[in-house]
C-alpha cells in the first residue's frame, strides 16, 4: 500500500501534467485558427492550378512528344514516396496514421514486384519509417526551423522531386499528407503528382472551352506542371500544419480530461487511506486507554 | 457600358481579390492584353507587371504581379500569380525589397526565359519606383 506521502506526491505529478497538456491544447487551438486560415485560403489558388492543367493537358496529352511530367516515362517500375508528416509528436494518431497509409501502400507495390523509394518530410515520418523502410528512404527534409511556410518551402521540395525525376530514380511520385477535414477529422491521403493524374479526375465536369494559348500549349505546360507540383506541396504542407494542430489540441484535450478524472479518483483514495490511519490511530489510543 | 465579368486574383497563400470588374488589363508574355466580358478563351502566361483592374464604378485597382498565368474564358478572369501586391500599399521600401529580389534572379537566370521575366520585373518596379 502506498504511503499517504507517496499519494501526495502522484496527486502533485499528474496535477503538474494536466497543467501542461491544457496549455500545450490552448497553444495547438491559438495556432490551429492560423494554420486553419491559411489552408483554407490556400485551397482556391491549387484547385484553380489543377484546373488549368487539366485544360491544358488534356489537348496535350494525346500528341506525342508531351512531356514526360504529364504521362509518364511510361514504366510503372521504381515508385517515389512523399511522406510529409510532423516534425513534433504529441499530436495522436496523426503521425502514425500518414506513415501507417504510407507503408500500407509501399508493402503493397513491393509485393506486386515494383520498387519504392521515400522522400519524408519532417521528423516524426522519418522515424516512423526508418525501421522498415529506412534503407529506401532517400533523403530527408527537415522543416523543423520554418516559422512561417511559405511557397519557397514547396518550391524546395518540388525542386528536389523535379531533380530525382530528370535523373531517372523514379517514375511515379505519390504525395502523403494529412487532409484538413474539420478540428476532430484529418483524412491521410495519397496524391498521385507524377504523371499529373488524369484530367478527369482532377476537374470533372468543366465544358471543354477551347483556349487559345499564349505561348503555345508545350511552352507553357512545362513551367505549368512544375508551378502545379509546387503548389500541391505547398498546398500538402498546409493542410497538414492544420491538421496537425487539430490532432493535437484534441489529443490533448483528451489527455487533461484523463488527467482530471485521474486526480478525482487518487484524491478519493488519498482521502479513504487518511481517514482509515486516523481511525486506526484513535482505535489504538482508546483501546490503550482501556487496558489500563 | 458592356457589363461585367467575374475576376479572381489567387495567389498560393490566399484569394487577393475577387470582384466584378469590367475591364483588366493582364501582362501577358507576349504582351499586355485587356480583357472586356465575353473575351476568347485564352490561357497565357505572365510575365511580373501591372495588372490594371476597372471596376464597375469606373475606379481603377492596380496589383504588381510576378510569375503566374491567366486564364480567360467569357465569363471570368482567374489570374493566378505566385505574388501579388497592391501597388498603392507598395512603398519605397517594398519596391527597394522587390527590386532586390529581381536583381537577385536575373543573376542567378540560367537561361533566357528567366532573364526576361527578371528584367520586366526590374523594369515595371523602376517604373513604379518613380512613381
Amino acid at each position: 500500500m502506498a504511503s499517504l506521502k507517496d499519494m501526495r506526491n502522484r496527486i502533485a505529478s499528474v496535477k503538474a501534467t494536466r497543467k501542461i497538456t491544457k496549455a500545450m491544447q490552448m497553444v495547438a487551438a491559438a495556432k490551429l485558427r492560423r494554420a486553419q486560415e491559411a489552408a483554407l485560403a490556400a485551397r482556391p489558388y491549387a484547385q484553380r492550378m489543377a484546373g488549368v492543367l487539366a485544360n491544358v493537358g488534356a489537348s496535350v496529352a494525346n500528341r506525342s512528344g508531351a512531356p514526360a511530367l504529364l504521362v509518364g516515362t511510361g514504366k510503372d517500375e521504381v515508385h517515389l514516396l512523399v511522406v510529409m508528416t510532423a516534425e513534433r509528436g504529441l499530436c495522436g494518431g496523426f503521425n502514425s496514421n500518414i506513415a501507417r497509409l504510407a507503408r500500407q501502400d509501399a508493402g503493397r507495390l513491393v509485393g506486386s514486384g515494383k520498387s519504392v523509394k521515400f522522400l519524408v518530410v519532417g521528423r516524426k515520418g522519418a522515424d516512423a519509417l526508418r525501421r522498415e523502410w529506412g534503407r529506401n528512404i532517400l533523403e530527408r527534409i527537415d522543416l523543423k526551423g520554418v516559422r512561417q511556410l511559405g511557397l519557397a518551402n514547396g518550391q524546395a521540395i518540388a525542386n528536389r522531386i523535379l531533380a530525382l525525376f530528370q535523373a531517372g530514380e523514379f517514375d511515379v511520385c505519390t504525395l502523403y499528407f494529412s487532409e484538413f477535414k474539420s478540428v476532430i477529422a484529418q483524412k491521410p491521403t495519397g496524391l498521385q503528382l507524377i504523371p499529373v493524374q488524369s484530367p478527369d479526375a482532377v476537374a470533372p465536369a468543366k465544358p471543354q472551352a477551347t483556349y487559345e494559348y499564349e505561348p503555345g500549349e508545350e511552352e507553357l505546360l512545362q513551367p505549368l506542371i512544375e508551378r502545379n507540383i509546387a503548389t500541391q506541396i505547398f498546398r500538402g504542407l498546409l493542410e497538414n500544419a492544420a491538421s496537425e494542430q487539430g490532432a493535437r489540441m484534441s489529443a490533448m484535450d483528451n489527455a487533461t480530461r484523463n488527467a482530471g478524472d485521474m486526480i478525482n479518483k487518487l484524491t478519493i483514495r488519498y482521502n479513504r487511506q487518511r481517514q482509515a490511519n486516523i481511525t486506526k490511530e484513535l482505535i489504538e489510543i482508546i483501546s490503550g486507554a482501556e487496558a489500563l | 457600358m458592356a457589363g461585367t465579368f467575374k475576376f479572381e486574383l489567387v495567389t498560393p497563400e490566399r484569394m487577393a481579390l475577387s470582384q466584378d470588374a469590367i475591364q483588366v488589363v493582364v501582362p501577358g508574355l507576349e504582351g499586355d492584353f485587356a480583357v472586356l466580358p465575353g473575351h476568347a478563351p485564352v490561357i497565357s502566361a505572365l510575365r511580373p507587371g501591372v495588372v490594371v483592374v476597372t471596376l464597375p464604378d469606373a475606379s481603377r485597382t492596380r496589383i504588381f504581379v510576378k510569375g503566374g498565368f491567366a486564364e480567360v474564358d467569357p465569363q471570368h478572369l482567374t489570374v493566378l500569380a505566385e505574388r501579388a501586391l497592391d501597388v498603392e500599399a507598395m512603398d519605397a521600401g517594398t519596391i527597394a525589397a522587390e527590386l532586390a529580389a529581381a536583381e537577385a534572379e536575373l543573376a542567378a537566370a540560367g537561361d533566357d526565359t528567366a532573364r526576361l521575366a527578371a528584367t520586366s520585373a526590374l523594369d515595371q518596379l523602376r517604373a513604379l519606383q518613380r512613381g
